[in-house]
């Protein structure tokens, strides 16, 4: 299954992707910084280079991507729960706040058969705010995602 | 590429860039809910009206955002149908996390990811 975005309700984006691997595995996978630098790259081009993870409730984080041009995109957050393997909740913000204050998100871990289905719901201030989100999204990815762009747009 | 594709194209590039400003997200937030005047629009941000007219401007560049005449008053109303066109950056923003998560796959299925040193299970 390739990832599912939709949209909920009125301020909820849920993001779903299942993982051929068991649950406790993909669970550390999103929560161990040595580990989330390996893949979180974010868009096209950028890296991981900052990820510290205070996994417990209370906990902070703080991730830092770097971009091919040298940009700086920085998120931190604080984590409300952490029920491992099942569910944490944290709350996010980034530094230049493109979302109108903290959203709050929800990732919950589901067995499935001999894999993991994970579904990220992130709680917006407003639908303004989700929607400019999704919109500033499509900037950031714009380099990997222009060909798609492009042949959509031009038919 | 043709005439039509390269026109496409620029006006692919001013939405990219009048969506890159946070205070132009905000404005178009706000003119989801309907029509405003510009002072209105200028109201919930630290703002001069001129600033404000700037930014507008690059949004009816990109052709998000159009300005009705009524009297004296131009307000600003949102183009739908750009925003339409808008909406399928849903999919530009899924291909990011999905680059990510394939990402994720292969170093699942590689067994490059150690169990972790206090793994109850």
């Amino acid at each position: 299954m390739t990832t599912q975005v939709t949209r909920s309700g009125d301020r909820e984006l849920v993001i779903t992707r299942r993982f051929n691997a068991p649950r406790a595995q993909v669970f550390d996978a999103f929560t161990h910084p040595e580990w989330v630098k390996r893949w979180l790259h974010g868009p096209e081009g950028w890296t991981l280079e900052t990820c510290e993870i205070d996994l417990q409730k209370g906990g902070a984080f703080r991730y830092q991507w770097r971009g091919d041009k040298g940009e700086v995109m920085g998120m931190s957050g604080r984590f409300l729960s952490v029920d491992r393997p099942e569910k944490t909740v944290h709350t996010e913000i980034f530094d230049e706040d493109w979302t109108g204050g903290e959203t709050r998100v929800t990732t919950a871990y589901f067995e499935e058969g001999q894999g993991t289905r994970v579904e990220m719901t992130i709680l917006y201030a407003s639908l303004e705010v989700r929607e400019g989100a999704i919109e500033s999204g499509m900037a950031d990815g714009m380099e990997a995602s222009f060909a798609a762009l492009e042949a959509t747009l031009i038919q | 590429m043709s005439q039509a594709a390269t026109q496409d194209n620029d006006l692919l590039d001013a939405v990219f860039a009048a969506l890159a400003d946070p205070t132009r997200r905000a404005m178009l937030g706000r003119l989801a809910r309907g029509e405003v005047s510009v002072s209105e629009l200028a109201k919930p941000f630290n703002l001069s009206q001129p600033a404000i007219t700037k930014h507008l401007k690059v949004l009816e560049r990109a052709g998000l955002v159009n300005r009705s005449r009524r009297g004296q008053q131009r307000p600003a109303v949102l183009n739908p149908e750009r925003l339409d066109e808008a909406s399928r950056c849903l999919e530009a923003y899924r291909q990011i996390w999905e680059a990510n998560f394939s990402r994720l796959d292969q170093l699942l299925a590689e067994g490059e990811l150690p169990s972790p040193p206090d793994d109850p299970a």
